[in-house]
């Protein structure tokens, strides 16, 4: 489904990104750990298509397409979605009102018809159970005056809306507290299909208690340093990253 | 004299005879002031970047009053919008235009300035506040008188609406007198239509006086041709307990200077300025807005914002002056822009004088781009670029939008805006 070669990026002539693979197939769950400033959000902002980031080497491919060609929308619209690890408060803008354009531009995208606004709001009604989302917040201006944990919630929200092939959930639980975790990872869950994949990007191990994850990779220095199952969380849990950044440096 | 040259105001002066001794009588202020202090020089601070004399002396070569353009009734259906009901009082080149105009005297009366008694002409916009109403005072032929009584509410809106033209002459006088009294309560909307493409100077003033306890709401629409030069002195008076509105929306024109004073003459008033310039190509639009609280307790809000494409160019200039007896004051400013363009150029400066000391005011002015981080959040989630570009401006002008209260003309203001942001800025 994605395929990602030796992907190199910087940004403002820094590189941040050096030299990622990885390679992910309808149905699995991806987990990316890794320090602080390793790469992490540079890789979901990459493949989502920021354009502060300049890729300078490698390539992409997302269900045989070249993602690297697509403009943000059209990777949008394609089937891919980034949950934002620092959603971004628009005032003026209506929830309601963003998300019905961006469900009928991607639905125009795949040559469906428009929903009308009653069939809008039948389905807005059906996931915001989902994700236990109060109708008030989606009355508001988007994200304006959210809480963190509302912002989380509500980028689940809009992922369930848009049923992306591929997600990528940058952080989506940092700051979250037990219950709204529960919430946010009974969403997520709830969503996956044999078609669709999720990567998520964590610092912590208990996200991957309720999102189990088929493989966990390391990302550092921008450039994932060691794979391996969801026993490798527990480990870094356990033993922190100093052990791989030591092996990494020494190998340097 | 500065610019313009003394025989050019001196044809525009002698082309009519005064109608009344009050006419006569503001004519001959307005003379003494020009004579003295003339038309704004090039370093005159308050016209320091917005060089109308010059403008004018460039592109008005014939400075004499404009004859009546020719108008018919289509020309009028095609400005009204949808769900407009009301009075429409029509001008040309600053003429009243009876047989065009619905006056039903509602609740109001209309007349002309030459049969009105009212003494008030002239003792709101004052000579000395702008060289142009002294110009104005020397120029206007007749004028828009329109009265209130004490306790009446006009229900529906009273639709001012101009047509301009160049015609046998460049320079186009309006002038307006509204009077409202105690406890009344009345809605002005106001659009000027540029009959073609080609340069004219409209010099208008407006005198609104806002009695006791009584509400007026004031809503403007600019969008004239783009050599249009336009100014205008709009200046109320504000009495007790009293709330004047107006938000004015600037979508195009060539040069445009307003100039909109509110003195809040009493305690318990209120004076509200809204203001939205959407501007592109090579418009520049100057608004100087002036606040000048005098008795405890008054209260004033402004918010002006901006959008600015192309090489336009935008002057704020909000003044707030609070004198030594206008405790408890309650002064809010605001100015807000966005540049699309590096040739677009935006000066903006709050002017806040205070004597009282227990004032609460608050100011702010803030110029950027677009939220390229909003932009891409937007497209992240599948809307394509320029949609999103459309969405983010229209949030930033739609709140000015929602303080014209009068529903059917917020639509016809928004839908323009509208198509403005979603076309091509
Ligand atoms: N706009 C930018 N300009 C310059 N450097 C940047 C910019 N954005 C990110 N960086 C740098 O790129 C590196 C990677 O940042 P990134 O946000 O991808 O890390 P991360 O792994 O997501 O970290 P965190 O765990 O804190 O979220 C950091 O060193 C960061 O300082
Ligand atoms: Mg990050």
């Amino acid at each position: 489904m994605l395929s990602i070669k030796n992907l190199h990026a910087s940004i403002e002539g820094t590189p941040i990104l050096r030299g990622i693979n990885l390679e992910v197939k309808p149905g699995e769950v991806h987990a990316i750990m890794g320090p602080n400033g390793s790469g992490k959000s540079t890789l979901a902002s990459v493949l989502a298509g920021r354009e502060e980031y300049e890729v300078t080497e490698g390539e992409v491919s997302f269900l045989g397409k070249d993602l690297l060609e697509l403009a943000p929308e059209d990777r949008a619209r394609e089937g891919v979605f980034l949950a934002f690890q620092y959603p971004v408060e628009i005032p003026g803008v209506s929830s309601t009102n963003f998300l019905r354009t961006a469900v009928n531009q991607v639905r125009e995208y795949r040559g469906l018809d428009a929903l009308d606004a009653v069939k809008f709001l039948t389905i807005m009604k059906e996931k915001m159970k989902l994700v236990e989302i109060d109708q008030k917040l989606l009355s508001r201006s988007l994200n304006e005056g959210f809480s963190g944990g509302e912002k989380k919630r509500n980028e689940i929200f809009q992922m369930a809306m848009l049923e992306p092939k591929l997600a990528i959930l940058d952080e989506t639980d940092s700051g979250l507290d037990i219950d709204a975790l529960r919430v946010v990872s009974n969403g997520v869950n709830k969503l996956k299909s044999p078609d669709n994949a999720t990567i998520v990007v964590t610092h912590y191990q208990r996200l991957l208690d309720y999102i189990v994850p088929d493989y966990v990779h390391v990302l550092y220095k921008g450039r994932i340093v060691k794979s391996g199952t969801k026993e490798l969380a527990l480990e870094l849990e356990e033993k922190g990253y100093d052990w791989i950044k030591e092996e990494v440096d020494a190998a340097v | 004299m500065t610019t313009i040259t003394k025989h050019k105001i001196t044809d525009l002066f002698l082309q009519n005879k005064p109608l009344t001794q009050n006419f006569e009588n503001l004519r001959k202020m307005g003379l003494e002031t020009l004579e003295i202090k003339g038309l704004p020089a090039l370093k005159e601070e308050e016209y320091k970047f917005t060089q109308i004399s010059k403008r004018l002396d460039q592109q008005i070569t014939n400075f004499k009053a404009a004859q009546p353009a020719s108008l018919n009734k289509e020309l009028i259906q095609k400005a009204i919008f949808e769900g407009f009901e009301g009075d429409i009082i029509v001008f040309n080149n600053g003429e009243f235009v009876p047989t065009l105009s619905t006056v039903s005297h509602q609740n109001y009366s209309f007349s002309l300035l030459s049969d009105s008694k009212s003494e008030i002409l002239g003792s709101i916009a004052k000579v000395e506040n702008d060289p142009f109403v002294a110009l104005n005072n020397l120029s206007f032929k007749d004028g828009a008188f329109i009265s209130v009584p004490k306790g009446k509410k006009v229900e529906k809106p009273i639709f001012l609406l101009h047509f301009n033209q160049a015609n046998q002459g460049q320079v186009i006088n309006q002038r307006v007198l509204i009077d409202v009294a105690e406890s009344a309560e009345v809605t002005f909307l106001e659009n000027t239509i540029s009959l073609d493409e080609e340069v004219y100077f409209s010099n208008s003033v407006v005198e609104v006086r806002v009695a006791q306890n009584s509400h007026a709401h004031y809503y403007r629409l600019q969008n004239e041709n783009r050599k249009a030069i336009v100014v205008n002195n709009f200046v109320t008076d504000i009495h007790r307990d009293a709330t004047f509105t107006s938000v004015a929306t600037q979508l195009q024109g060539g040069m445009l200077r307003n100039n909109l004073t509110m003195n809040l003459l009493d305690s318990g008033c209120e004076g509200n300025m809204y203001g939205l310039y959407l501007l592109n190509g090579k418009t520049h639009v100057d608004n100087h807005t002036n606040v000048d609280h005098t008795k405890p307790h008054a209260d004033s809000n402004e918010l002006y914002k901006g959008i600015l494409a192309d090489s336009s160019r935008g002057v704020f200039n909000g003044k707030i002056f609070v004198r030594q007896d206008a405790q408890k004051t309650n002064a809010f400013q605001q100015n807000n822009n966005i540049l699309l363009s590096e040739e677009a150029i935006i000066n903006t400066k709050p002017q806040l004088e205070i004597w009282a000391d227990d004032v609460k005011c608050s100011h702010g002015c803030t110029t950027g781009q677009l939220d390229e981080e909003a932009l891409f959040y937007l497209q992240a989630r599948g809307i394509g670029k320029e949609q999103a570009r459309g969405l983010l401006l229209f949030a930033f002008a739609g709140e000015v939008m929602e303080h014209i209260s009068y529903e059917p003309f917020q639509l016809y203001c928004t839908n323009l805006i509208q198509e403005r942001l979603g076309s091509k800025f």
